[in-house]
């Protein structure tokens, strides 16, 4: 592993909320509630954990589109840019939109969708490049595309079609190259895989991970599936109700996972060879709007003990690669703060 | 030939569907030649696996009577359902096979009380005569999920999980005793978390219930996990099928050998080596004249690409495959 890697991204005690009323009754949903991590420079970070813990409102964040009824309620979330950190929560939408595909790209959930069903796919290119890089002319456009396609091993063939004749996983594929052409330096992913078929789903996984080898530049990538980070990820960070209870190294996560939900998460995919009873994680999340104090684990974990319902557990450094919130690890009191 | 102690017979179905332009009109042998059969004194777990475009979907639709075959014959307990006529008869056929789907979401309409599908269910097919008596049945099929009456009473599907929603409509499925259930995909839209205690309910309803489970799915991780035989699909025909220890613990056909690796286990000690080739098109390898493997198998011949195998029996399983020749 490499030493003292360089942060691209560093999220400080992030706190986006979605806020509702109905009734008179105002409900605030604590999607991501005092989040704090790195993302370093050439890596692909992993973000897991179960539907609803506030993965895809933390993108949204982090890409800075903050529409009502999310707002922020606190934090910084700053990038390096030109060697300078600036917390993007305080730029203009001028200077978002500035930053928007050539520093950071975003691959929504779902995206296969976003391709327009009537027009050709290289059109759908040609739209693309007039609403964010006017300054290139077609000519230059059209041998940019066919090289890039050609890199990523995609038949030219594709920008003559209609993306109803392709196949799920090319029109994924195709996507991911639409986010990724102007070579921004972050990349964030959406479940890129969610709903696809496992061949395809290792094409596109072994797709993403050619393009950032290549460019060495920084891939975020969500998904719920740990096997799916066990493939990609070089660092994973452990989703749960709205806060991140593990983040490490993928060997140290999977050898040595700490968070009695991380080792839930792992244990319950089953495996060729082994018809071994296996049980889901038991029980279901808190809802974010009502809390308990403690941690927020409490009411499925197997290990609990008293101060679990009283004080929340932050996140604590086991060691150089490794971070985790809970207090089997850290005691309470003796927290110790790297 | 009697075919009465079958619970589903089914010999060289075939599906064509027709695809394309009117100029450019291709044919989508979605189900090619296939045959299968479950045995109707012990119920079993049958996966049908495959990748996208496989004809899974087409073929559990021609099984729930949804879809007519082009060709074949398939017998539901010795009955051919294609000439299944009057309403009598369909309601019995459709309350013995009972279809669970993909996204739990379709099953359940937003603006209605997810009770009222449950209630409709056993009313309309007789499952109960007075009203007293469903509450009773309804608690008694929602605690073989893993639910109760309580948890359930007076709620919309919003307020459920993907999962719940799903254990519902399999409480749903079960209300009228159905002998076979078909499940088209029934997790792939949980979340990786939740999923084995879903597929745990199938294992239960056939451990406990005796009833036959008709299990799709593109992942063999969980297909092993719960199934005693399986088929695996490609391109509309069963290139591989037999126990699923045999073909998924050694599997011969080069694509079952492709879907087993592809699957992503949770543990860094497999690492994907060489890259994968992912068809185009669909209709490319539709309409191939050979094996319709033959543009993505590494271990290709000239004769693959111009005939498509025939059935070889090896090691308790049938294939599809000229290295088994
Ligand atoms: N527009 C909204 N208004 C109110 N609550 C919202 C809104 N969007 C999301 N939420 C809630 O915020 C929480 C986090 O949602 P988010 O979409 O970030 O989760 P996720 O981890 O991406 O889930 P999934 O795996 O299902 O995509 C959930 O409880 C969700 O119900
Ligand atoms: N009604 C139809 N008309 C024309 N073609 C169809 C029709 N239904 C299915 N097909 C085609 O038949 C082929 C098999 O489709 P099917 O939905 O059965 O596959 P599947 O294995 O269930 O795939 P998936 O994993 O994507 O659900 C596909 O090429 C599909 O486009
Ligand atoms: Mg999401
Ligand atoms: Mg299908």
């Amino acid at each position: 592993m490499r030493s003292n890697p360089l942060s691209i991204v560093k999220v400080e005690e992030l706190k986006a909320y979605y806020v509702s009323e109905s009734y008179g009754i105002n409900s605030v949903v604590k999607a991501v509630d005092d989040v704090s991590f790195e993302i370093y420079e050439d890596e692909i970070l992993g973000i897991a954990g179960e539907s609803g813990c506030g993965k895809t409102t933390l993108l949204k964040t982090l890409l800075g589109t903050i529409k009502p009824p999310l707002s922020i309620f606190g934090g910084r979330i700053f990038y390096r840019i030109e060697d300078e950190y600036r917390d993007i929560l305080s730029f203009r939408e001028g200077e978002l939109r500035d930053i928007r595909w050539k520093i950071v790209s975003y691959i929504p959930q779902g995206s296969m969708s976003v391709l327009n069903p009537v027009r050709k796919i290289k059109d759908t290119f040609l739209d693309f490049m007039e609403a964010h890089r006017p300054d290139i002319s077609k000519s230059e456009f059209d041998s940019l595309v066919k090289n890039y396609l050609g890199a990523l091993g995609l038949p030219t063939e594709v920008l003559d079609s209609y993306p109803h004749q392709l196949s799920g996983g090319m029109r994924q594929r195709v996507t991911i190259a639409l986010s990724t052409i102007f070579k921004p330096k972050i990349v964030l992913a959406d479940e890129p895989t969610t709903a696809l078929d496992v061949v395809v789903q290792r094409g596109i996984l072994q797709l993403l991970r050619k393009i950032q080898r290549e460019e060495k530049n920084t891939l975020v990538v969500v998904s719920h599936d740990m096997g799916v980070h066990a493939r990609i990820s070089d660092r994973v960070g452990i989703m749960y109700a709205g806060k991140i209870i593990e983040i490490g190294n993928t060997e140290e996560i999977y050898t040595n996972p700490l968070h009695p939900y991380t080792r839930y998460l792992i244990s319950s995919l089953p495996k060729i060879g082994d018809k071994a009873y296996r049980t889901g994680v038991p029980g279901s999340p808190p809802s974010l709007s009502n809390l308990p104090a403690g941690c927020r684990f409490q009411d499925r974990c197997p290990e609990i003990k008293d101060i679990c319902r009283e004080e929340e557990p932050s996140l604590v450094e086991v060691n150089d690669n490794h971070k985790v919130a809970c207090f089997l690890v850290s005691k309470g009191e003796e927290n110790y703060e790297s | 030939m009697n075919h009465n102690n079958k619970l589903l017979f089914i010999k060289n179905l075939t599906k064509i569907f027709s695809a394309g332009s009117f100029l450019f009109k291709s044919n989508i042998v979605a189900v090619n030649n296939v045959s299968l059969e479950l045995n109707a004194q012990r119920a079993e777990i049958f996966t049908l696996a495959g990748e996208s475009g496989s004809g899974k979907t087409t073929l559990a639709r021609i099984i729930l009577g949804l879809v007519r075959p082009t060709s074949g014959t398939i017998l539901y307990k010795g009955r051919d359902i294609t000439q299944i006529k009057s309403a009598k008869d369909w309601k019995w056929f459709t309350r013995e096979v009972q279809p669970i789907s993909q996204n739990p979401f379709d099953t359940f309409s937003p603006l209605n009380k997810v009770e009222t599908y449950l209630y409709d269910t056993a009313i309309n097919y007789n499952i109960v005569t007075n009203k007293s008596e469903v509450y009773n049945i309804l608690d008694e099929k929602l605690k073989a999920v893993g639910l109760s009456w309580d948890e359930v009473r007076g709620k919309y599907p919003n307020e459920f999980s993907g999962g719940q929603l799903q254990r519902l409509s399999i409480a749903r499925a079960i209300i009228t005793n159905p002998s076979l259930i078909v499940a088209d995909e029934p997790v792939s839209m949980i979340d990786a978390s939740l999923r084995m205690s879903i597929v745990n309910l199938f294992k239960n309803l056939k451990e406990q219930f005796n009833v036959s489970v008709i299990y799709i799915t593109h992942d063999l991780a969980t297909a092993y996990y719960i199934s005693d035989r399986i088929a695996i699909m490609l391109r509309g025909s069963i290139v591989e099928s037999g126990p699923v220890e045999k073909v998924l613990n050694a599997p011969l056909h080069p694509y079952t050998k492709l879907l087993k690796q592809s699957i992503p286990e949770p543990t860094i000690d497999v690492q994907w080596e060489e890259e994968i080739q992912l068809s185009v098109t669909e209709i490319k390898e539709f309409t191939a004249s050979g094996c319709k493997f033959a543009a993505r198998c590494p271990y290709v011949m000239e004769t693959c690409k111009t005939k498509e195998p025939e059935e070889t029996f090896v090691d308790e399983r049938a294939v599809r495959c000229y290295l088994y020749k």
